[in-house]
């Protein structure tokens, strides 16, 4: 929830700008340029910063907004507010076009591939006949409202300003939504979010998307602003600056883009008009200092300018506690509450020679507690990996309640009622308690990304947080709800997961050493935390090395040595079990 | 089409392949070694052409100062570092080699580009002059990132890109240049004609691929450096200085660059920024290569300048097009062929 004051303020201010006395008409169009390059470095946020998808592409956008506007206002007369939607539209499908190839890459493919059809596309709009070649398009129509004409810098100054505020608005919004914490969860990588029923790749096409229309925005006030088109702007040194705007201001910030659209604009101003004063010689000087301040500024102040602006206001205290009276619907369920949950039959793992799993059987009952236990390297992490569908079995098969699940990929899995956590704790470290835990919930929101920008999801977002909140208390980290996830211990991470797989409520919780990093104390609470919820009827499957915690706790324990199974009893009979003890001693001389 | 159109087309492909692929080994050793995305390999190519061409003309090249300015950044550097712990023989080494050495390149660079020098040496001072400034830069750009992601050092390589192409117009002009040929003389063999210059660009596109493929497949030194690339820490705590390994990389990567260059300004013209789109191509390369593998790299180069000869014939209009684009499915493929494997950290 953030305070709505600061950006009301900010509205007024730059509404304000143009009626100062004495204000230049220099400065105007400075604000112009700033504007339309915060809308770009604003979807850039949202990608990179936020999303974790660096594009260096983002110009073409740019140039697919305003060449639809050139083409439809000058050569088939339509108003430029009819072009507006067909501006978006066009750059939206294209980024879906070129989202469905570039998202599923991976790594520095991604930025690397941006690049690719940056250049292709800057090349293609210098070749096109119908879109002017290298000439471009002029004679563009002015934005007009009734017979008041949009043609001074001044004029269509509220447009730009409006566009950007509005962006920001929406695209805040989105970022505080269950939408929004699918995407934040992105740049942490895809297994923790997809093993709560985030589709990932969907997740960054959206974003892609909204980048995109974003910049065809910017495009389609570019072009009405110029009233004329070329090529240039468009190409893959402009797409490289809008990626400079974004990290000048701090890539992880909506207000960020804005502040490194101002910063890198006037900064440009300023070299072109000072530079060739002090370094004589052809042009082009400002690339120069360009390139080494972005140097300087990713060895000196990585994160941007905005977290060290924002680092000097006094620290907000808390977030307000969601009401938990509020009620989620439960998942809905198979009524069986006995029987078999999961069976695993015969299930084997090979990574190339190495047989990880190796034709390992068992099941887990209804209201049993299972514990999974094996040396280091026994493929307890991978059989939990192989039940939850991050890992696909070579041979072999799990059913959930009877029915076959191979090979389902986790978002799946998850819609049966299993959740998780993981042996190395995948949080997103600049998320508070709360929204972490609330991504676990994921599939039991609704909303959109549209009706969370417009704001539409608030009960939804509400019963989301609630829901939460109430995991959170469940777990004893209610007074840590609103620090940052990274802030907390390893242990308390490792309870903070559990609650995050609690939101699902599952029937089944398979948790992968949560007691490791937990003082005595802290693992005394968590054994009778999960005692209470196998009386309430839930299962539990986990992978645990202290000893004393598992043989108190579990009900059943399964030995893997190598990857094969080799005792399974009561804990009572496996402490005394003669291979367990070889497995984990050695052979006594 | 007939038969010699398409010999000729594919002699045309082969020749700037040879070219592509050695700046696409050049980027699979800086990546494997450094994980620095090599953008301004493309100015390495330029700068050295140009540095060769003017000489040859009997101009001064603003490089040699460029690379002495990099020195006493390097210099300086080195100093900061090592600021709580100075020592003679550390300061006199860093003298040495980042402010003494630039200052002789520069003294001779100034003393025989007044009297038009000999091909041989025109060619040495641009490859010691673009080593330098290869050099330099790594430790003045790249060596303070190097701990962070393969993004951040993405994009410093683009601002780097950036500032060195704005130098490259300062110091040649927005004109073209170009240079003498490296060897004369020619011969015909059925249709094809095949210059001196042509069968140089083999011959050292060659041995370089074997070179590299041997150098980091069978000795300590090359596997040394490939772990660097895998994990410092692990490297460092195995005895391996990584630092080292990373100058040693972007010194490879420069001299492969200014060799590229000077081995094309006589064939075309080239101007400040070219280097660039010949530095992209040789990047496509390198990208189907996986940025891994050298023999791949190679084959892929050729296979850039075969389809960039026939669609400058067919499709002139939509050469770089075609191009460009064909990186997308390369990459795709990629992806799916092996999906990254998280990162643990950001």
């Amino acid at each position: 929830m953030q305070s709505r004051l600061p950006i009301l303020v900010f509205a007024a201010l730059m509404a304000a700008i143009p009626h100062l006395p004495g204000m230049p008409p220099f400065w105007i169009v400075l604000l112009d340029n700033i504007g339309l390059a915060a809308l770009v470095a604003m979807g850039l946020v949202l990608l990179t910063g936020v999303g974790g998808l660096t594009s260096f592409g983002q110009a073409a956008f740019v140039g697919f907004g305003a060449y639809t506007t050139a083409v439809l206002t000058t050569a088939y007369g339509l108003s430029p507010w009819l072009t507006l939607p067909l501006s978006l539209l066009v750059s939206g499908l294209l980024a879906v076009l070129l989202g469905l190839v570039t998202v599923r890459l991976s790594g520095h493919y991604l930025p690397l591939g941006t690049l690719a059809w940056g250049l292709g596309l800057f090349y293609l709009f210098s070749k096109l006949e119908f879109l002017g070649r290298n000439d471009g398009i002029s004679a563009i129509p002015p934005l007009s409202i009734g017979s008041f004409k949009m043609l001074s810098p001044g004029s269509i100054y509220y447009a730009i300003w409006v566009a950007v505020i509005l962006s920001a608005l929406l695209t805040m919004n989105l970022l505080d939504s269950r939408t929004g914490r699918a995407i934040r969860a992105l740049r942490r990588g895809h297994v923790a979010a997809e093993a709560f029923g985030v589709h990932t790749p969907r997740a960054k096409l959206l974003v892609f998307i909204h980048a995109a229309v974003l910049a065809g925005l910017s495009g389609w006030l570019y072009a009405h602003l110029q009233r004329a088109v070329n090529p240039t702007p468009f190409g893959a040194q402009a797409g490289i600056e809008y990626l400079f705007i974004a990290v000048v201001g701090g890539a992880g910030y909506v207000w960020g883009g804005v502040l490194g659209a101002a910063i890198v604009v006037v900064l440009k101003e300023v070299l072109q008009s000072y530079l060739p004063l002090i370094l004589p010689g052809s042009g082009q000087v400002e690339t120069i200092v360009f390139g080494i301040m972005l140097v300087a500024l990713l060895q000196l102040a990585p994160g941007g300018l905005w977290p060290w602006l924002i680092s000097f206001l006094p620290e907000r205290t808390g977030g307000r506690k969601p009401d938990t009276s509020l009620k989620l619907e439960q998942r809905t369920r198979s009524p069986v509450q006995s029987g078999v949950l999961l069976q695993v039959e015969k299930a084997r793992k090979q990574f190339g020679g190495v047989v990880a799993v190796n034709n390992v059987s068992f099941d887990v009952q209804a209201r049993e507690i299972v514990a999974l236990i094996g040396p280091n390297g026994a493929g307890k992490s991978t059989t939990f990996n192989l039940i939850t569908g991050v890992l696909s079995a070579t041979s072999g098969s799990i059913s959930v309640l009877g029915k076959k699940v191979d090979n389902a990929p986790p978002q799946e899995i998850v819609k049966l009622g299993i959740s998780r956590t993981f042996q190395h704790v995948k949080l997103v470290p600049d998320m508070t308690v709360l929204e972490n835990v609330a991504i676990g919930a994921h599939l039991r929101g609704h909303s959109g990304p549209i009706s969370s920008m417009l704001r539409l999801d608030r009960a939804d977002e509400a019963k989301l947080l609630a829901e939460a909140a109430r995991q959170i208390e469940r777990v004893g980290l209610a007074d840590q709800m609103h620090q940052l996830a990274g802030s907390l211990s390893l242990g308390q991470q490792r309870i903070v997961e559990i609650a995050r797989a609690l939101c699902v409520d599952p029937m089944l919780l398979l948790l992968d050493e949560p007691a490791a990093g937990l003082r005595h104390m802290e693992k005394q609470r968590l054994a009778t935390l999960l005692r209470e919820l196998r009386d309430g009827g839930m299962s539990v499957l986990l992978v645990e090395h202290d000893m004393g915690f598992v043989m108190n706790l579990a009900d059943r324990i399964v030995v893997l040595d190598f990857g094969t199974k080799i005792a399974e009893g009561t804990p009572a009979t496996i402490k005394t079990n003669p291979e367990v003890i070889k497995a984990y001693l050695g052979v006594a001389a | 089409m007939n038969t010699t159109i398409m010999l000729f087309l594919v002699q045309d492909g082969i020749t700037n392949g040879a070219i592509y692929a050695l700046l696409g080994l050049a980027l699979v050793l800086v990546f494997a070694v450094t994980r620095v995305i090599l953008i301004p390999q493309g100015e390495f190519v330029t700068y050295g052409a140009l540095t060769y061409a003017s000489l040859a003309a009997g101009q001064m090249p603003g490089t040699a100062k460029l690379a002495l300015a990099l020195g006493i950044g390097a210099f300086a550097f080195d100093l900061f570092v090592a600021r709580k712990s100075l020592h003679g023989r550390l300061i006199l080494r860093s003298v040495l080699t980042n402010v003494v050495l630039p200052g002789i390149v520069l003294a001779l660079t100034i003393y025989f580009a007044a009297q038009k020098p000999p091909v041989a040496i025109c060619i040495a001072l641009s490859l010691v002059i673009v080593a330098m400034i290869g050099l330099y830069l790594y430790r003045v750009a790249f060596q303070p990132l190097a701990h962070t992601s393969v993004l951040v050092l993405l994009i410093a390589s683009v601002g780097v890109h950036l500032a060195l192409q704005g130098l490259g117009l300062l110091f040649f002009g927005a004109e073209g240049q170009r240079g003498p040929a490296v060897l004369s003389g020619a011969f015909t063999a059925g249709a094809l004609r095949f210059t001196g210059q042509s069968i140089t660009v083999y011959a050292i596109t060659i041995a370089f691929i074997v070179g590299l493929w041997l150098f980091f497949g069978l000795t300590l030194y090359g596997k040394a450096l490939r772990a660097t690339a895998v994990n410092r820490l692990g490297a460092r705590l195995a005895g391996i200085r990584t630092t080292l390994s990373g100058q040693i990389a972007f010194l490879l990567a420069s001299v492969i660059g200014a060799l590229s260059g000077i081995m094309i300004v006589p064939i075309t013209t080239l101007y400040y920024d070219s280097g660039f789109l010949i530095g992209l191509k040789g990047f496509v390369a390198a990208i189907i290569g996986g940025l891994v593998s050298y023999p791949l790299t190679a084959i892929a180069a050729l296979f850039v300048g075969i389809v960039e000869a026939f669609s400058s014939f067919y499709a002139s209009n939509y050469k770089e097009v075609i191009v460009f684009m064909l990186l997308i499915p390369v990459l795709l493929l990629r992806s799916l062929a092996a999906p990254a494997v998280e990162e643990e950290k950001d």
